[in-house]
């Protein structure tokens, strides 16, 4: 995914001398295509991420778009102050790209996972935040943030992501995208997780249950009609996140429910339980956090068991 | 420029004291402190936005920045903006008032403000970012930017400091208040910053000590750039400079005025006599 966008960023900045791209000493092997076509756009802040977000509130009160790169865990916590006071506060359009969210970096260990990123961000009113499911969502989402005026943070897988099959890149703000029709629960996922949030829908197929699937990137401050039309049209709603669940999509849809007043009952999937020292490829770390594919499509079960 | 209330030309050294006399009258009447703080950077100020700065304040595209990374020092900020007649008396007086623009810390919604500052560390950050855009841009702008010493405990300053000297940010000025005073104490008791211009320069930027009271060495310093780096002037200070019983005194890092101390301020704060 961050390859993708890193070519696309390239693409944008050719038509576009406002992009910039601005790297926390991150991205070997990803950011040099950039460097190297648009030298006088790319910046090596080195490693000092406060230093970095501040620049990036210069260069766009100076008129330039900077897209400010590193692992998710250091974009959005090292320089979370920094953020605020800068792009937030006075409404700036730096983009805050966090590669790699959840345990994408599952041998890096707890100081690389990133699962406060979406809860954190999104409690800021003046923020976007957007984790794009697959690569081709991720360009979509690089077009149509464009011309969003005020910052944007967004949550990047850090590589190898499969394509979200039936997603075809489709994305528009605050709109949920169903990539799987059914009618007795909704999986509703965000980010790189909804892979695994499809095949947890498909496994429960052969037993009889119709279960319908949708990715929603862009995970707002408070509902959409899009969303809330969504939901509103099931009983069971399950959301998958790969973060902890206070404040993040299970929360939002939490909210949702309660103050639309909609009859479903929710079960909110998401790592539950503090660091603990162990790490492992991201499939393990997802597996002890109960989000393999299989913990998945139990507690889909169980959810449409409950009725 | 700047005009007595006839429209009449006026000095710098008038400009000052006026300001001083405006901080501590409107100190008094918000009853909101940080006064001393105001006033040790009132000299830098009145060289910076009344002789240094090329159009200050305004929104042509081709002016100088300021950034008070300093920001609890606002109401040297607010009075400087009002003698530029950026800022009009009336709203001058909402200083902390309720649904005022003009708080304890500086907002960028308010004309003449270029950055919401307030948490120290990170103007410089900011100031860089500006400095290398609008040189991208092929601006004439330069960026000045006023800190204070206690701010230089702050890590993110030292990461500023290493890109601005990296990238050889020659249109960077940044204005250091040294006057050896933090929120709990002295500075050489907290985190000795001594010797600061020596660090700065280690860093690679163009150093300069000046009595940061004296508008003959300010102006200067201030006037030109570091050849092919940043410049640093570091300005020794004395907080609540003008004001006898408040000039180095720790309380008036916080302390509010109360009418008779206002009243006795104002009476070693008089203006020179100009000559029209």
């Amino acid at each position: 995914m961050r390859n993708a966008l890193i070519r696309a960023l390239c693409e944008q900045a050719d038509g576009d001398d406002r992009v910039f791209l601005v790297t926390g000493d991150l991205g070997w092997s990803v950011v040099e295509p950039f460097a190297e076509r648009h030298a006088d756009r790319f910046l090596n802040a080195g490693v000092a991420e406060q230093n970095m977000v501040g620049l990036a509130t210069g260069l766009a009160q100076a008129g330039f778009v900077p897209f400010v790169y590193s692992i998710a865990t250091f974009a959005s916590m090292r320089a979370y102050e920094q953020i605020r006071n800068g792009p937030v506060v006075h409404g700036l359009p730096v983009r805050i790209v966090g590669i790699g969210g959840g345990f994408a970096y599952g041998p890096g260990g707890a100081t690389h996972f990133a699962l406060e990123d979406l809860c954190i961000m999104r409690c800021q009113p003046a923020l976007t935040v957007i984790a794009p499911a697959d690569p081709a969502q991720t360009l979509s989402v690089l077009r149509a943030i464009r011309d969003v005026r005020g910052p944007v943070y967004l949550r990047i897988g850090k590589g190898g992501n499969r394509e979200v099959p039936n997603l075809d890149g489709r994305f528009a703000l605050g709109r949920p995208e169903v990539v799987r029709a059914g009618a007795d629960v909704l999986i509703l996922a965000t980010g790189a997780i909804a892979t695994a949030a499809l095949e947890a829908a498909a496994m429960l197929a052969p037993w009889g249950l119709s279960v319908a699937v949708a990715v929603l990137a862009h995970v707002p401050y408070t509902t959409t009609a899009a969303l809330t039309e969504l939901l509103a049209g099931f009983r069971a709603i399950v959301t998958v996140e790969e973060g902890f669940v206070a404040g993040g999509l299970g929360s939002l849809v939490a909210e949702t429910i309660a103050q639309r007043g909609l009859a479903a009952r929710l079960r909110i999937c998401g790592v539950t339980v503090p660091l603990d020292g162990i790490s492992g490829s991201e499939t393990s770390m997802r597996q002890r956090a109960g989000l393999s594919v299989e913990s998945l499509a139990q507690a889909v079960a169980e959810l449409s068991g409950a009725r | 420029m700047p005009t007595d209330e006839t429209g009449g030309h006026v000095s710098l050294p008038w400009m000052t004291t006026t300001v001083r006399r405006w901080i501590v009258e409107q100190s008094l009447r918000s009853n909101v402190g940080h006064v001393a703080s105001a006033l040790s950077i009132v000299d830098i100020m009145v060289a910076l936005w009344a002789s240094v700065m090329r159009d200050p304040g305004t929104s042509v595209a081709t002016r100088d920045r300021f950034i008070l990374a300093k920001g609890h020092a606002s109401l040297a900020l607010y009075s400087v903006l009002r003698l530029m007649n950026r800022l009009d008396e009336p709203t001058f007086r909402t200083y902390c008032a309720d649904g005022s623009l003009l708080g304890v810390h500086p907002e960028a919604r308010l004309p003449g403000v270029d950055l919401s500052t307030g948490s120290l560390g990170q103007g410089l950050s900011v100031a860089c970012g500006l400095a290398y855009g609008l040189r991208c841009r092929r601006q004439p702008s330069r960026v000045f930017v006023l800190m204070s010493d206690g701010e230089c405990n702050e890590g993110q300053v030292w990461e500023a400091v290493q890109f601005a000297a990296h990238h050889r940010l020659e249109n960077l000025t940044a204005v250091i208040d040294l006057n050896g005073v933090q929120a709990l104490g002295f500075t050489r008791d907290i985190l000795d910053s001594s010797p600061m211009a020596e660090k700065w320069r280690a860093f690679g930027w163009e150093a300069v000590e000046v009595d940061g009271h004296d508008l003959k060495e300010l102006v200067p310093a201030c006037a030109t750039s570091g050849r092919g780096r940043p410049k640093v002037v570091v300005a020794r200070t004395v907080q609540g400079k003008g004001v006898s019983f408040m000039e180095g005194k720790l309380e008036w890092h916080y302390r509010n005025l109360t009418p008779e101390l206002a009243a006795q301020a104002l009476a070693e704060l008089q203006a020179p006599c100009e000559t029209r």
